[in-house]
């Protein structure tokens, strides 16, 4: 066995539009097959040889696709939806075949494309186990051998022999994915399975996928959740409409990723129609490190500055100007506003203003933070302007062990993640020997 | 690692890990995936590899079937009854058809068992694609998997309903013969019949939903193509023969020559019939994997 663990070359896929979703009836074949030859002959002069979408109601959900994975990485795919993660995943897992192009695949590959594929409501927990596993592709004898940690991994002892209608949602899903975490692949795909199940259970997974990359086995991830993604993947790939558009460090990816337009970016600058009324208007949103530079990903330990430059077109208000920070769950995780005394009560004069407010390090929790810009009068209460999702950032935590979660590697709730101090008071057990002296 | 270039047909859809050797291949552990060849060869080694999962889906389907009804295991019993029941007052006695000797009750009961075990599986195999669409778009293994299994989970009903019929046997005082033993060739012909159309319609059903309103009309109309409520002896010797292109017909005959003991075994037909299942077997198989790399997509 080679080092290798998966190598794509060159992979393609088309699409006939509107395929994926819809079966046809017999009656639409029949009329289009009537009126193909119709067809056949208009487009026959504007045929084309790219890969382009558009000709024939086609499109190219893979496009030229090339790259490999080494035995003991985790790797990464990131993207936007529709830009080819599952249709990679699943020529990966062979559920469908690539239109051109061709991978190899060596070792034995668990794919987990959905928790509970195949589990049947009226089963008991007992049951489903065994077919599950089964679909996913265990030998019987492995599933009886393993059964016992399945069952105490999804922490359902009692209800073993309960049909899983009855299970809650949670119990479900951690049914269903203990047994996929027992299957043991050389090569494990998995797509966005980690979005369900409770906070508790989803670091339980990922510890055991972090473990299953350890172990030297190959793991290849897709997900939205670009924490997990940073955390878990050293290397990540980000798909854009079909195309491999970066192939390198997690941390950089997904940085490229946010930079790229997914709405979310680390800077942006009006111009004309700029937010705003006759007193005030908007200029531009910064996201700033340190030392100046503007950035869409944080290290949770460095402290990150928003900057705002606002135009003041009428001399005589107070201006405050304020931020929101929404967490990707559209949790506000806190309102900031300008206290600088400087300015504080005091009327501005026409001009041009910068203003930036410091988050220190150590602050927000991981994830991606959407800001929403505004300047605002507080007597009385007047918007000049607000602008929501003004700008975005990244904050990622490491796992060197120096931030708040120390060297826990798993999910860790809360919209903030402050490091505090801790103090202790060790009051030593005296010897035995000295008590009854 | 660096497998050289290979070819294709052979190693094309090769399982994965333990199971897979190819003399073809010089690393027999690596998949490779290519695009769809026109040309797909059977992959008989991969689906005995897949055995346990055929296993598991035939469990599954007959647990399920058995726990969501009331009655459970007494459908089987039922439904043939009931039909063998009015059979027996409308064609036997009403109409008088001749029943070659035989009582009528049994004459018509002995065709129904492999009767209800065909169009039960080819109802349930060509759905079984769309049925298990969660599994199809999720989850890699050989297709032929499902209509396979949703086939063969037919047998255990037919086993129950079985035991009626001895009943009857014994009512009216018919001692099974030697042929008895050609029992299990009769039942697979019926099985492959269904398999074969089976195969094609399941296929067809991914791609043109209006197959499932055609399978309950299609049975209907086949249902009275074989003789059940009739002896296939009233058709004229001359075209008895051709009558034996509907595989069931062959069954259903074969059927009474091995339970209810008539003198010879209606050889002729038999081979007509058995000639019929081979083509549309091996055209349902050809259909169906030409079909299979596209069944995720569409479905």
């Amino acid at each position: 066995m080679g080092d290798v663990a998966i190598s794509c070359e060159r992979i393609s896929k088309r699409y006939r539009i509107g395929e994926r979703e819809s079966y046809r009836a017999l009656r639409d074949s029949l009329a289009s097959a009537m009126r193909a030859p119709f067809r056949r002959f208009r487009s026959s002069s504007k045929r084309s040889n790219g890969h382009e979408a558009g000709a024939d109601n086609t499109f190219w959900a893979l496009n030229n696709v090339s790259f490999e994975v080494r035995r003991g990485e985790v790797v990464g795919i990131i993207g936007r939806n529709g830009a080819g993660k599952s249709t990679l995943l699943k020529i990966l897992s062979r559920i469908t075949k690539p239109t051109s192009g061709e991978a190899r695949i060596d070792g034995r590959v668990g794919s987990l494309l959905e928790v509970g594929t195949g589990f049947h409501p009226e089963l008991t927990g007992r049951e489903n186990i065994f077919l599950n596993g089964a679909i996913l592709g265990m030998k019987k004898v492995e599933i009886k051998r393993r059964f016992d940690d399945i069952v105490a991994f999804a922490e359902i002892e009692k209800f073993v022999d309960t049909p899983v209608k009855r299970y809650s949602s949670g119990m479900y899903v951690r049914l269903a994915f203990a047994v996929a975490a027992h299957l043991e692949p050389e090569i494990l795909l998995v797509d966005e399975v980690l979005a369900v199940g409770d906070a508790s259970f989803q670091k339980k997974c990922l510890n055991k996928m972090q473990a299953v990359g350890e172990e030297g086995r190959a793991v290849f991830f897709v997900s939205h959740n670009m924490s997990a993604i940073t955390r878990l993947c050293q290397r990540a790939i980000l798909l854009d409409e079909g195309r491999v558009l970066a192939d390198d460090l997690a941390h950089k990816v997904v940085g490229t990723y946010l930079r790229a337009g997914t709405g979310t970016m680390a800077a942006r600058e009006w111009g004309e129609n700029s937010p705003g009324n006759d007193i005030a208007r908007l200029k531009a949103v910064r996201v700033r490190t340190q030392d100046g530079q503007i950035t869409d990903v944080i290290d949770i330990r460095q402290s990150v500055g928003i900057e705002i430059e606002f135009e003041v077109l009428q001399s005589g208000y107070v201006l405050v100007p304020n931020y929101y920070f929404i967490n990707e769950e559209g949790v506000c995780a806190f309102v900031a506003s300008d206290q600088d005394p400087e300015w504080r009560r005091r009327a501005r004069p026409v001009g041009s203003y910068v203003s930036t407010a410091w988050i220190p390090g150590n602050f927000l929790a991981e994830g991606s933070i959407a800001v929403g810009a505004g300047v605002s009068t507080m007597d009385p209460t007047t918007v000049h302007f607000y602008e929501s999702d003004a700008v975005a950032f990244q904050v990622v935590d490491s796992l060197e062990g120096n931030s708040a979660r120390g060297d826990y590697a798993g999910h860790v709730p809360g919209v903030v993640r402050p490091l505090l101090e801790w103090t202790t008071r060790y009051n030593p057990k005296r010897e035995p020997a000295e008590r009854h002296t | 690692m660096s497998a050289s270039k290979i070819d294709g047909a052979q190693l094309d859809n090769l399982e994965g890990g333990d199971g897979a050797k190819s003399s073809s291949s010089p690393d027999p552990g690596v998949l490779v995936i290519r695009p769809p060849s026109g040309w797909a060869s059977l992959e008989l080694k991969e689906l005995w590899a897949y055995r346990e999962l055929l296993y598991f889906l035939i469990w599954r389907d007959v647990k399920v079937r058995y726990k969501q009804t009331a009655l459970g295991a007494a459908w089987a019993i039922i439904q043939p009854l009931f039909m063998m029941i009015v059979f027996s007052i409308f064609f036997g006695k009403l109409a008088g058809m001749p029943s070659d000797g035989i009582p009528y009750p049994v004459f018509t009961y002995c065709a129904l068992l492999p009767w209800q075990l065909f169009a039960h599986a080819l109802s349930e195999s060509s759905n079984s694609l769309v049925a298990n669409e969660r599994l199809i778009t999720k989850v890699y293994f050989p297709r032929l998997i499902v209509p396979i299994s949703s086939v063969l989970g037919g047998l255990i009903d037919f086993a129950i309903a079985f035991v009626i019929l001895l009943g009857l046997m014994a009512y009216y005082g018919i001692a099974p013969t030697l042929a008895i033993f050609a029992l299990p060739l009769f039942i697979l012909l019926a099985i492959i019949t269904a398999l074969g159309v089976g195969l094609w319609l399941s296929a067809l059903n991914v791609k043109y939903r209006d197959v499932r309103y055609t399978i309950l009309f299609l049975t209907q109309l086949w249902f009275f193509l074989t003789p059940i409520v009739y002896s296939s002896s009233i058709v004229p010797q001359r075209w008895r023969v051709l009558f034996g292109i509907n595989p069931m017909a062959g069954v259903v005959e074969g059927f009474r020559w091995a339970l209810l003991g008539r003198a010879n075994p209606p050889a002729a037909l038999l081979a007509v019939s058995a000639g019929a299942v081979i083509l549309i077997l091996v055209g349902g198989l050809y259909y169906f994997r030409r079909m299979e790399a596209n069944f995720a997509d569409i479905v």
